[in-house]
Parts: C-alpha cells; structure tokens; sequence
C-alpha cells in the first residue's frame, strides 16, 4: 500500500497550521511589526487593524459582535478568564458553580482552586452516553449559583452536549453560562445567539490555526456579562485581558476562522463520512469492539473505542507510524485510567483499552483503511498475548475473579 | 514516551507466549495484577527435580510489561526454583533500562515468578524450595 507515514489522527489533540494561514501571518512578522496599541504610527494602526480584521472573522463564525471577543493566549485561559473571572466579580451575589465531572482540566482545576478559595462547586454526573441533560443541571441551581460551565463537545469522546436546552435553561434562572467550546469550534455550527451562550472559549489550534492564541467570547447584551480580569497590566481587551496583543497568532486565527466557517459544511461532510468508514469497518472486522460515547449527539471526526482485553498503550506502541491517543494513563504516576471514560461507567479494563482517533482536514480514506488493518492486525496479536482473553474464550467471567490490584 | 530497544525487542518477538496446562502436576501457575489498573500477568513454569524446564506467558499491559514478563520466561528456564525465586525486580528494570513510571511491571513480573513457584510448590506440599510471598492469585 502507498500510504505515506507515520499517519496523523491526533486533530484533537493539535492540528498543523494550513498553508493559507501561514500565509497572512508571515507579513505580521517582519513587515507590519506595529504593537496593535501603538495609537501614534502607521505600524502600530497596521496592526491593529489586522487584529480587528481577525476579530470580526471570528465574531461571524460564532455569531457574535466582534466586540464580545477576547483574545487570550489560549482555550486554558479563557477558561480560566471565564470561571475565575465571573466568580470574583459576582462573589457578592453568590459563590456556587456548577459544572460536569467529564470538563477539561482547565474547567476542573479552575474550580478546584474556587473551592479552596470558598467557593461551592457541584460536580455533574453524566449518562452511560456522555450526556448531561437540563433537568439536572435545574435540579442543581440553588438561589446563590452564579455560573454554570459545561463543555460544547468532548475532547475525549467527542459528544456534543445539548448546549442550546442549558443556555435556555440558564437565561430563564438569570445564571451565567459558560461552555468550552475549543472542540466544537470550527467544526460544527455554533450561534451564541440561539444557544443563549454567555461566554464561550475558544482556541486556535484546533482549527488549523497557530498555537499560543485562543479567545472568550463574553456577551454584551441581553444580559451584559462582566468579569473581573485575571491578568492585569495596560487595560488591552477592554480590560478583559491585558498584554500586548499576539498580532501574528490572532491574524492566523482570523484566516482560520474564515476558512473553517467557509469550508465547514463540506469539510464536516468529508469527515464523517471518513470516521464512519473507519468505525464500521473496527465493528465488522475486529470483534469485542465498543464505542464510548453517544453517536447520537457528536462531533464529525472523532472517535473513542476500546477493543477489549488488549491495553492501549501496548496497542499503541504497535501502531508506531500511527498518531492516536489512548484513555490508558499506564505512563502516569497514577495508573488511573482515563476520568472522562470512568465518569460515563466505563469499567477500568475498557478504559484502559481504548483508543482516541480524530480526523481531520489533511485524513485520506486511504490512510483510514491503513489504520483499520494496523490495528486489526495488533489487536489480534496482542489478544494472543493477553491472559483476559484466553480467560473469556475459556468462559470464565473476569468479574468473579478476585484480582490483587497493585 | 520513548522505550529502549530492549523493551521493543521483546515487544515486537516476545519470547515463550503461551500457556501450559495448569492441572498438570509438574506445572505451577501464577497470575498477579488487575484488569483495573492496566495490567496482568499469567507465567507458567514446567518444573523437573526442581529445575524449571519450561516457562509461558500471557500479559495483558503495557509494553513494558510484556517485556519484563517476556524476560523472566527467559531468565528461568533452566534455573532452579530456589534461584530463580530470588529474582528481584531491580534486575529485571535495569535489564530493560525502565524509567521510574514503569517500575511497577518489572514488580509484577518478580510477584508473577514468585507465585508461579509458589503454586508448584503448594502441588507439591510445599516440599521443594523455600516458601515464595503470597501473591498469587487463584483463578
């Protein structure tokens, strides 16, 4: 086969910048230099008009005015802009959070430090899907919750939460609502408008733009959210975020915006239809094969699936010129397997023994194929190999066994 | 993470996959670890006037722990009991060159050894060699 390799499907994790963002970001390096807050020159006007440019592109994408755009380093500290931000600002009001056991670790961690700071934080459980529904995030709000924040899709199984039902949900109760949208973004529609989104971060390496750049989306009207601002210094964005704005990564975004709002109808088609190709052939061919997370609700190009009794990180490492990631964390200290596969009742040997593939802009049916015999072709090794599976093809039950964890 | 070639080697050709038949009287039989925390190890030994003729693995786990699964097979075969429960994990990580996250394999891999003699030796009244550490676990 003429398969060039190694074989990316990592896009979740990070994406390579596409050519025709490169392109109008290079000229921001050498020729129009200006700092964009530089009021006196044309440099300084040059830039910033680039950076407004960048802006609108992105408000259209999303729907938004561009003046509800901040611009940030990245999706960690927008979130960390949002939760910290709109907690210190309305500590008078309230001190409750709520959010969903399965967030990113910029959500989780975000709210661990509110808590050691005073805060009360409910934790959502989710479905055997993923899901986290309306009802229960009502069930939760108390008289003094002033932010609800719950992802747009996740990184790990790529499903799509029912964003419009909560932003509804959270504008009749008059609570903030924050979504992480950084999967979402790009890849599928999101009007923040329709969706009663009150802040939305955002980032642009996931849609093929430059790493280091991210941004929040923070409503102005209906209501006007505000937040106390995280890094302080001389008053960029509003006062949102200070510091010198990265006018290179935010024209990147820009062209990154625009081409995935342009090409997004058919890109995601594309897409799909390359995942589903490559999930209907693991369920055919390679048996004991589960799909985690609801394919009901659910990003184009992502797909979480564990072969059972086989761990991912022996099946990664005989998919070497193959970049995938796995819900095994046998590297960390831990050995705790992925929180997001447990959280929806996983059992830890499925965790263990799953895979995250993603596609993306650059992914070949040809490469799938590729992918789908590699990994047929290691899961059948490796099972010849792993005791579990001479156990279950002998009929014993791995549950009555008593295991000696270690 | 990058894995030294020793590691892949044993990966890639692991030595003595298989099994032996654990109702045999010369067969002893050891599985230690948990499909919760990501790995289990099955080694089985053939044991003959108190040397072991035969080893086989199963190893559900990391690449590492195939590995050091895969190494004891080889180191065994041919040792007595009494030697070759006195092999320690810290021989088999520094053959392999593990880093400090995986230590935990080459742990298993002693506790697996370890057992393996433990249930010859329980066939055989606890009569040949001196007593391993109870680590086994009965399937």
């Amino acid at each position: 086969m003429s398969v060039k390799t190694p074989i990316y499907l990592d896009y979740a994790a990070t994406c390579p910048v596409d050519p025709r963002v490169v392109e109008v970001m290079l000229p921001c390096f050498t020729e129009n230099y200006g700092n964009a807050a530089s009021r006196t020159h044309v440099f300084g006007w040059r830039s910033e008009e680039a950076v407004e440019a960048a802006r609108i592109e992105i408000a259209r994408t999303i729907n938004a005015d561009p003046k509800e755009i901040t611009f940030t380093s990245g999706a960690t500290e927008s979130n960390n802009l949002a939760i910290k931000g709109i907690a210190e600002y309305l500590a008078e009001k309230g001190r409750h959070i709520i959010t969903v056991v399965t967030e990113h670790k910029a959500v989780l961690d975000a709210c661990k430090h509110l808590e050691r700071k005073g805060y009360d934080v409910t934790y959502l459980p989710v479905n055997t899907d993923g899901l986290v529904t309306a009802e229960q995030v009502a069930e939760a709000i108390r008289p003094d919750t002033i932010l609800v924040s719950i992802m747009f899709a996740n990184n790990e199984t790529g499903v799509v939460q029912p964003i419009a039902e909560l932003g509804k949900l959270c504008h009749e109760r008059k609570v903030m609502f924050h979504t992480d949208a950084v999967q979402a973004f790009g890849k599928i529609p999101i009007d923040v408008q329709e969706m009663g989104i009150d802040l939305m971060s955002i980032s642009a390496h996931k849609i093929y733009g430059p790493k280091g750049v991210g941004a929040l989306y923070v409503r102005r009207r209906r209501p006007r959210v505000r937040l106390s601002p995280q890094v302080h210094g001389g008053g960029h964005e509003r006062g949102n975020r200070s510091g010198t704005l990265n006018v290179p990564g935010i024209v990147g975004f820009g062209e990154a915006a625009r081409i995935a709002r342009e090409s997004m109808k058919e890109e995601s088609e594309r897409i799909f239809g390359i995942r589903e190709h490559l999930r209907k052939r693991f369920i055919a061919e390679i048996p004991h094969s589960i799909v985690n997370g609801t394919l009901e609700s659910h990003l184009p190009g992502t797909l979480n699936i564990s072969f059972a009794y086989v761990e991912g990180e022996s099946l990664l490492m005989g998919l070497k010129d193959i970049a995938v990631s796995s819900g095994s964390a046998c590297t960390s200290a831990s050995l705790e397997p992925s929180y997001v596969l447990r959280a929806m009742g996983l059992n830890d040997e499925l965790a263990h023994s799953s895979l995250r593939i993603t596609i993306g802009r650059q992914t070949t049916l040809e490469e799938v194929d590729y992918v789908a015999d590699r990994v047929k072709e290691q899961v059948e090794r490796l099972r010849e190999m792993s005791p579990l599976w001479e156990m279950v093809q002998d009929g014993i039950d791995l549950d009555s066994i008593q295991w000696t964890p270690h | 993470m990058a894995y030294s070639t020793k590691v892949i080697d044993h990966y890639e050709n692991p030595r003595n996959v298989g099994s032996l038949d654990k109702s045999d009287d010369t067969v002893g039989t050891g599985i230690v670890g948990a499909p919760a925390c990501g790995d289990v190890m099955k080694l089985q030994i053939r044991v003959e006037d108190g040397v072991i003729q035969d080893a086989k693995f199963k190893t559900y786990g990391c690449g590492s722990a195939i590995a050091s699964s895969s190494l004891v097979t080889e180191w065994v075969k041919g040792m007595h009991i009494d030697e070759a429960v006195k092999i320690q994990n810290s021989q088999i990580a520094e053959e392999l060159s593990l880093p400090p996250v995986k230590i935990h394999c080459s742990v298993l891999a002693e506790d697996a050894i370890k057992a393996a003699i433990k249930d010859y030796q329980d066939k055989h009244g606890g009569s040949a060699g001196e007593n391993a550490d109870d680590s086994s676990v009965a399937v």
